[in-house]
Order: structure tokens, then sequence, then C-alpha cells
């Protein structure tokens, strides 16, 4: 089912002139003779539509910086942004050999809560007790520092403060300034905590590396309802070592030492392409984007990571993991498929979710007619080709691009890495997107849409028009589509299910969905005495 | 879970850890979802606005739509005005509310955006009303952003435009949920008084499953209603801390008296909003709330045994704390800790007087708190049962103490926005969930050779 340029012109009619220019260009109905078209993203959103947008700070300290679970976070600033981000994400974090559990702080939330006083006369000395009262009472083994609006605007120096604790207490304790009005969405967040990161942490530890083992990092996978468990369970039976994941379950101990890996795996590549191409910077470690959300994608994404190693055993145990998983899973997917089959969707996620489920629902014979993204750039949609051409405008300006060199000592070559040969990586380059990633847009079908920040008038619009049989998307949304008849799940903390990652997770989510749109109460929204009756005013028949 | 917390007495003076409270914002937005054809319109930055509706709409899973200034860090630099005025174009354009309800955020208030000016300069299509109250959340809570906002909506819109007041009640239900403020017009409906409810969430964020999409639905106080509330005889403002603003206002703007009174949970409140309708508005209590209430109090004697003499930790808001701690004290129980995120003194005097009238001692009332403290004080000293909001889940587990949830937000349960705390059915309910809960916990500590079939 596909939408005609017509009726999505007359869509956006009603908007004021201003708004209907801005919004066209958000918009892309997928043509495929026209090769790829061009989609604006992460620019303003327009004041006073109903947007799925969040902000920076949500970006920084809600996704990529929260979850690690040996560090404290203290959001600087009023009591409401760190109360929202307070376990909201289901970043499941657990006690293991490197965390003991008196180190873990995922159930905790730490807030400078700033009164007026202190917006008048600001808030350092605040911050900087609070730092040594939180220090002194838990031992963490860092500390995260986040701010929000108002701190930006008073003027804080979170850098001074910070320093200072930094040399009074001996451990890292690091600042982020992801004041929630920089950029244009959670995105300007997740490059200021993938800076921070990247400048304090990873390469800090003193890892040696152990040649007779393939290392792996697992970046842009927060762990959400279990995804990164299961994803290690897979890379784990295959024979790889996963050094860390930014940020599911992540703790500083593992993150410090990211850097001997051989291969950096990136899951959601808008959250955390930055720290990938910093390392490839810094060290050459090569990055390959991975899929772990539906079987066709994971097996494409395992032979892939395979191919990379160049090793035989690799290659044989991937297939191996792959029959024996499939042969599990497969059946008790074709059971749900049969329920799934034909059917609908609109996806509406963050940033590379609404991709990546796409997989999984065509593994369940389902059509995506909408996808968007919230918070994305071009190059999500576009694939990366497209970024020497993004211009940069005022709102992205100010978030830092560091400035990275190689490392004097620890940078080599991306096949040395790999322990190739540079022929035989040459060779495997050209089969394996390596360093690469090109975005939604090839997977569309023809005359499907493309939404940028698609806001609530265009979603509700378009439910109307195409009828979808299920909805993807947010909690703030779940409920606007339910009311309109559409059954909805929520990709962001899938309603509490998961792990919807790996083939476990594939499993989960065959249910889960076909459980949405069969669950019985759909058939008895109408009453029966607002049902047309055959036999109607006769009491005899 | 929480190995982390740490044994015994620590110093915890600066900030909030694991906090009680949350920021004005989300309040307003959720009085404003209580106006028919009502946009809340938050003037800052989308994070908070996507904050404060994703939290609302986990408390009552139901749409929250609210709409957002926008800014970015120019418009923090230079004034949020073009952006004010460009989102009440655009939301009279796409959306075409009745009226939208501005609240402020930190970020806006820090910049000192003057909102009236702004809204006196902005094109406000014939008919439509833009309104809007302040809401730094560097003072006072959600409670205290709920009740700026019910102030406002009377001071821009009550009016007193009858020569002689009007034969109805201005009911101001506080920061309640729609099951409640169904219960309490129930309650109202069934002594034969007329009403106006302010705000009134029933139909908005309870709304039924129609088949027919409703950007804006049925339910909510229309603006002629609260235009209307000027003309009434009475308000009854329940809950001091969200409704007492908006109550003094109608005294000081339309000259309609207002009494306050507790949110009627538990026996006694609900005896005091029941009598004070019974003798101002000079009707009967009909027989149907007199069996209620001898229910309750059948049900009280038939149960004592469940719950007297146990200890309860009690948080969450002040209206509500307040008086749940009135009824646990009702039932016969020890509430040992009595915390509240919102700030005020009030808050401590009111529930030490409830300690003294009960001869409750070595109890602790605290305003301004957080769990983290509350937390330590039950690792001092335990007690038998938590009452309050979703945040007490960790202390019931890292201290194998069950949580009865009651109050905003509740985020890891279903069904309760619809299911009513307040009046004799209310206090049915609560007494349910306490001795249930401790019967479960009963039944799971049993030996097989304790394990029994009646309880
Ligand atoms: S910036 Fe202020 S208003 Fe916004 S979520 Fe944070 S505390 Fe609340
Ligand atoms: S998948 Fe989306 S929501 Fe998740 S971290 Fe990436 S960008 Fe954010």
């Amino acid at each position: 089912m596909a939408i005609n340029q017509e009726v999505l012109d007359e869509m956006l009619l009603p908007y004021p002139d201003k708004v209907q220019k801005n919004r066209t260009k958000h918009i892309v109905r997928k043509n495929p003779e026209e090769g790829c078209q061009q989609i604006e993203a992460n620019t303003r959103t327009v004041p006073g539509i109903i947007s799925q947008r969040g902000c920076c700070y949500a970006g920084c300290k809600g996704v990529v910086v929260g979850p690690i679970k040996d560090m404290i976070t203290i959001t600087h600033g009023p009591v409401g942004c760190a109360y929202y981000s307070w376990g909201t994400r289901r970043n499941k974090a657990r006690a293991d050999d490197i965390t003991p559990p008196e180190q873990i702080y995922g159930a905790m939330c730490f807030v400078t809560d700033m009164q007026e006083p202190d917006i008048v006369f600001g808030g350092e000395k605040k911050l900087a007790k609070m730092i040594d009262e939180v220090v002194e009472m838990f031992h963490p083994r860092a500390v995260n520092v986040c701010a929000t609006c108002p701190i930006g605007l008073i003027g804080d120096d979170l850098g001074a403060v910070t320093k200072k604790a930094t040399e009074k207490h001996g451990i890292p304790v690091l600042a982020y300034n992801c004041e929630g009005y920089k950029g244009v969405s959670q995105s300007a967040g997740h490059h200021i905590a993938n800076n921070i990161l990247m400048e304090n942490v990873i390469g800090s530890g003193d890892a040696e590396k152990n040649p007779s083992e393939f290392v792996v990092n697992l970046l842009g996978e927060y762990n959400i309802g279990g995804d990164s468990w299961e994803i290690e369970r897979i890379l784990h039976d295959i024979g790889y070592r996963v050094q860390g994941v930014i940020t599911g379950d992540s703790s500083v101990e593992e993150m410090k030492n990211m850097h001997i890996a051989n291969l950096n795996l990136v899951m959601c590549h808008r959250s955390i392409n930055y720290i990938a191409e910093m390392m490839e910077e810094k060290y050459g470690i090569p990055w390959l984007k991975i899929n772990f959300i539906g079987v066709e994608a994971i097996k494409k994404s395992l032979r892939d990571i395979a191919q990379v190693t160049g090793d035989e055993t690799f290659i044989r145990k991937t297939e191996e993991v792959i029959a024996r998983e499939e042969a599990r899973v497969l059946p008790v997917i074709e059971h749900y498929r049969k329920i799934c089959t034909g059917k609908t969707a609109f996806a509406f996620v963050g940033g590379s979710r609404s991709h990546h489920y796409q997989y999984l629902l065509k593994d369940l014979g389902m059509e995506v007619v909408v996808a968007g993204y919230e918070f994305a750039h071009r190059d999500d949609y576009e694939g990366r080709s497209v970024i020497p051409t993004i211009k940069t405008d005022a709102d992205s300006k100010n978030i830092p691009e560091l400035d990275i060199k190689p490392d004097p000592e620890l940078y080599k070559e991306a096949h040395e890495h790999l322990n190739l040969t540079k022929e035989k990586f040459d060779e495997i380059c050209s089969r394996v997107p390596l360093g690469n990633y090109e975005g939604m847009y090839p997977d569309m079908n023809g005359g499907t849409l493309m939404i940028d920040d698609c806001n609530h008038y265009e979603a509700e619009q378009l439910v109307k028009e195409l009828k979808p049989d299920l909805f993807f998307a947010g909690v703030r949304d779940k409920y606007i589509a339910q009311k309109m008849g559409v059954p909805a799940k929520q990709l962001h903390s899938y309603d509490y299910s998961g792990p919807y990652a790996g083939f476990n997770g594939a499993m989960n989510f065959a249910r889960d969905v076909a459980n949405a749109m069969t669950t019985p109460a759909w058939k008895f929204i109408i009453p029966p005495w607002e049902k047309e009756s055959e036999n109607k005013g006769d009491i005899n028949a | 879970m929480l190995e982390c917390v740490p044994e015994g007495p620590v110093e915890h003076t600066i900030g909030k850890i694991n906090p009680a409270k949350t920021c004005q914002p989300i309040g307003a937005m959720y009085a404003a979802l209580g106006i028919h054809g009502c946009l809340p319109h938050s003037h800052g930055s989308q994070g908070c606005c996507a904050y404060h509706r994703m939290h609302l709409t986990r408390h009552f899973r139901d749409q929250v739509l609210a709409s957002s200034s926008s800014f970015t860090e120019g418009a923090s630099v230079f004034g949020g005005a073009v952006n004010l005025k460009t989102s009440i174009k655009n939301i009279f354009a796409i959306y075409n509310p009745e009226i939208i309800a501005v609240h402020t955020t930190c970020l806006s208030e820090t910049i000192g955006d003057d909102l009236p000016t702004i809204i006196k300069q902005s094109e406000i299509p014939e008919g439509k009303r833009v309104i809007h109250t302040n809401t730094p959340s560097y003072s006072g809570s959600h409670i205290t952003g709920f009740s700026n906002m019910v102030k406002s909506m009377v001071s821009y819109l009550a009016q007193a435009t009858e020569p002689v007041k009007k034969d109805q009640v201005n009911i101001l239900p506080g920061f309640v949920n729609p099951g409640d403020m169904r219960e309490i017009r129930r309650i109202v409906d069934e002594m034969g008084i007329q009403m106006i409810m302010l705000p009134d969430t029933t139909g908005v964020l309870d709304a039924p499953q129609t088949n027919k999409y409703a950007l804006f639905p049925e339910g909510g106080t229309t603006v002629d209603e609260i235009v209307d509330t000027g003309n009434s005889r009475l308000t009854l403002a329940l809950g001091s801390w969200a409704s007492d603003a908006a109550g003094a206002m109608l005294v000081e703007k339309c000259n309609v008296p207002c009494i306050p009174l507790r949110t009627p949970i538990g026996l006694k409140a609900t005896d005091d909003f029941i009598m004070t309708l019974k003798e101002k508005c000079e009707v009967d209590v009909p027989k149907s709330l007199t069996v209620e209430r001898g229910q309750v109090v059948d049900t009280l004697i038939d149960t004592h045994f469940h719950y007297q003499g146990k200890k309860v930790a009690i948080f969450g808001d002040p209206d509500i704390v307040i008086p749940l701690t009135e009824f646990v004290l009702t039932m016969g129980m020890i509430p040992k800790y009595v915390l509240t995120g919102t700030p005020g003194s009030r808050f401590e005097t009111e529930v030490g007087k409830m300690f003294e009238e009960y001869q409750v001692e070595g109890s602790i009332a605290k305003a301004d708190g957080d769990l983290f403290e509350l937390h330590q004080w039950i690792k001092e000293e335990p007690v038998d049962l938590l009452m309050g909001t979703t945040y007490g889940k960790y202390i019931a587990r890292a201290e194998d103490t069950p949580l009865v949830r009651v109050g905003f937000p509740i985020l890891d349960r279903a069904v309760h926005p619809l299911m009513p705390i307040t009046g004799y059915r209310g206090c049915l309910r609560l007494i349910e969930m306490v001795s249930n809960t401790l019967l479960d916990r009963r039944d799971r500590d049993a030996g097989d050779e304790d394990y029994e079939m009646v309880l």
C-alpha cells in the first residue's frame, strides 16, 4: 500500500505557509526512478507543533551516559529533568566479575535540585558539595555531571567544578554541557556524550591485547529489555570476546580498555557513530555497521563480522550458530508469521530503530509504509555518502568537534587490527561495508514515505489515510494510535518486554506483535446496541 | 538491589537523591488537560515538554497532547517571544483548540520572558483564548505547578457576571486521578447539588475506546463553565497545596466564598466533605451514602486485625499523604515515616498534629524530603508497609517491605487512574489494598505448617 503525491500534498495544505514549506522538505515519497532523494533532517522543530523530539540532555544523560552502571550521574539543575530520566529507558544492568553489586547505581537518581537563590547566585558551590557528599557516601569509580537548561544560562562553570573534584577525589568526575536547548533534538546530546567519553574514558585503561582473541566492542547498544545480553550471547557462542558495550550494562572499567578491540560493531549509528569514527582516527580500529534485529539481518551481520575476521574458524562457527539458532526459532516465528503476513506498519522511533525493525517486520511478512526518525541526520536516511554535503547550521555549530590525532603508540592500520594482509583486507572491503552505512532509504519500497521529525498532525492524517495494521512509536504516540483503532507498540521500551534483539528477541517480537494485533478486545469496541442488527425491530425473529 | 546504599547514618545535606517530587510544569500540564478543548503549551525547549508528556502518559496510559515553543540556543539568548507567537499562530491553525494554556519552564523563567505581554501581542482568533502561568521548577514541585495553573484559569477566565449567585458549587478537586474526580462528582450528584469541577480530567485521561478518535476528547471543564465559576455560591477547595490558591482567587476576584478541605481520602475527610456540602447547601445526605459509609465502618471492624498496629511509611504529594495518614491512623496503623518532596513546613505541622492527636510517638514527618532519606530511616528502623508512588519500589525490594501504590506517579501498574481512593468507595479500596498486601506477605512468609486456608 502506498500513498500518492496528491494525497500527501493535500495533507499539508492546512498548514500555515511557512510550516508547509518547512515540512515539505522533511517528507520524501520514495520514487525509485529519482535516485536517492534528499530529505531535510536535524534542523529546527517548528514551534508549536506537537513533535516527538526531546532535548540534548535527554540524548546525553538519558541515552548515552545514564546507563553506565558504575558511574553516578548527577543532574545539575532543578529536579524535573533528573526525575524523568530516572530508570525510564529500561537499560538493564547486573553485577559481574568486574562490577560488584555495591557499585551499581542504576536504581538511583541524583540531582542538585536547584532552588531560586541558586539560580540567582549560581550553583557551583552546591554542585561541588554534592559531588563531595556523594563520593563519600557511595565511593563510585567515576561521576558524571550533566547540565540542564538553566545551568547554561546562569553560566555555572561545570568544567572547573569537576576538574577540582577530580583532583580532590582521585576519580574521574566528568562534565557534560548538554543543556536541553542545545542543537535541535537529542542528537546534540549524543554527540556531546560521545566526545566526553572519548576524551576521558576510552583508552585510559592499561589492558594488553591477548593476540589469541578476536575482540569486538558493541557500540550504540543500550540493553533495553536485555538486548545486549542476547547479542553478546551469540557473539560469545561464535567465539568473539566482547570487551565492552556502549552503553548497555556497561562499566567504566570495561570502557577504559575498549581501545584493545580488533573491530567496533555499530548498532545504533545515530547515537554512536562519533565514537566509532574517533576510535578509527585515533587507533585505526575499523568499524562495521551491524543490525541484530530480525533473523535475516542478524545472519547478514554475523556473516559480515566473520568475513572481516578473515578467519575460517569464525566463518564456520558462524554458520553453525546460525543453523542451530534458526532450527530453534524459525518454527516459532513461522507460527506468528501466519498472523502477521500482509499487514502494514508505521515506524517512528528515535534514531536507528525505525530502520532496524524493518528487517524484523519483513521476516514476519509485514511492510513498513511510513517510517521516520525523531532526531536523525540526513545520513541516517540517505547513507553516509551524503555527509560531506551536509551544511552545518547555527544549531549544530555549537557542538564541539574533537580534533583527534592518531595515537603515537597505539595507532595501527585497519588491516593490522584485523590481523590481515593489506591485500586480503582490500579484498574483504570490496564485499563487506566496513566503515559505511547506507541508511534507511535503500530499504524503503517505491511509494512509501520517509518522514523526518514526524509530528502528531501528520501521523494522524496518515493513519486515517493508510490505516496501517500496526503503529510503532514511543509511549507518547502509542495511545494516540490506539484511540484511532490501530494497535501500537512502544519501540523505545518494548512495552516492558524484550529482548527484541538477536534470535531470541526475534521470537519475542513476533509473539508481541501478533498479540498486539489479535488481542480479543479489538473486537469489542463497538457495543452490541450500536451495531446494525439484521433483524432489528422484530423481537420474534 | 540498592547494595550501593550505605549502611548507617550518612551526611546528605545537598540536592536530592531519589527525589520525591518533580517539577512544576508537569502539574500545570495535567491541570490544563482538565479544560475541554485545551492544548497545553510548554514555553521552553522541547525536552521538558517531551518529558512531561511521557511521564503523564505512562501514569495514565492515555494520550497526552501538548506543544512546545521548541527553543534552541538562539531563543535562549534572545528571548522566546518569537517562538511563542509563532507557536500560538501555528497551534490555532493546525490543531484549532478552544484555548491554549501556556506554562513556562526553567529556561523561559531564567531568561525572564514576559508572557502576558507576548500573549497580548499574539494573533488570537476570535473567540479563542490563551492563558498562562509561571512554573519555574527551581521552586515548589509538580503540585505547585498544578496549583499555579488552576489559579491562572480563575484569574484569566472566571467572572462574576450574575447579580445573584447561582445555586451551584465549585469543586476544586486538586491533583488527583480522573477516577477520583469521577467519584467526587458522583457523591455531589447523589446529594443533588449542582457543581462545576475545576479542572476535570475525566473523559480526557480516562477516555473510553470508541473507535472515534478525537484530538480533544469530550471531557474537561468547558471555558464557559470556568467563566461561570465566578457565579457560584461556594467553592470547596480540596487539598490545600493544589487548590487553595485558586480558591482564594475566586474569593478575591468574584466574591465566591471558599472552604478549604482535605482531599476526601479516608473516612474522616470524606465525612467532612459530605457534612460541608450538607450544611452549606442545605440538603439531606441520601441513604445511599449512609449505606456506603456504614459499609466502610463494617469493613474496618471486620478487617482490623490484618493491619492494626502495623507500621507504615507514607510518601508522595501533601494533599494525598495528609488525609492518607489520617486514614491509616483511623485504621489503627502507625504512620512511622510520613514524607513529601514538596517543600513547605505546614506539612510537618499538620502531620505532627495528627501524631499528637492519636498519641503516636517516635514518628517522623518531613517536607522537602527525598526517598534516599526515607530509605535511611527504614534501614535504621524498618516498617511493615510502604504506601506511595512507584518510586518506592526500589526500597520495597531492598528492604523486602511490601508497597501499596497510591498517588502520582504510578508507572508500573495498570488500572489505578480509573479507580478512586477518594470517598467511601475509595476507603474500601484502600482497606482492600492494605489488607490484601499484608495477607499476601503473610502467605508468602508462612512455613508449610502455618500456611492457612482461612485468614
Ligand atoms: S528544565 Fe526545568 S521544567 Fe524542564 S524538565 Fe527540567 S526541571 Fe522540568
Ligand atoms: S535506536 Fe534510537 S532511540 Fe535508541 S539510542 Fe538509537 S537513536 Fe536513540
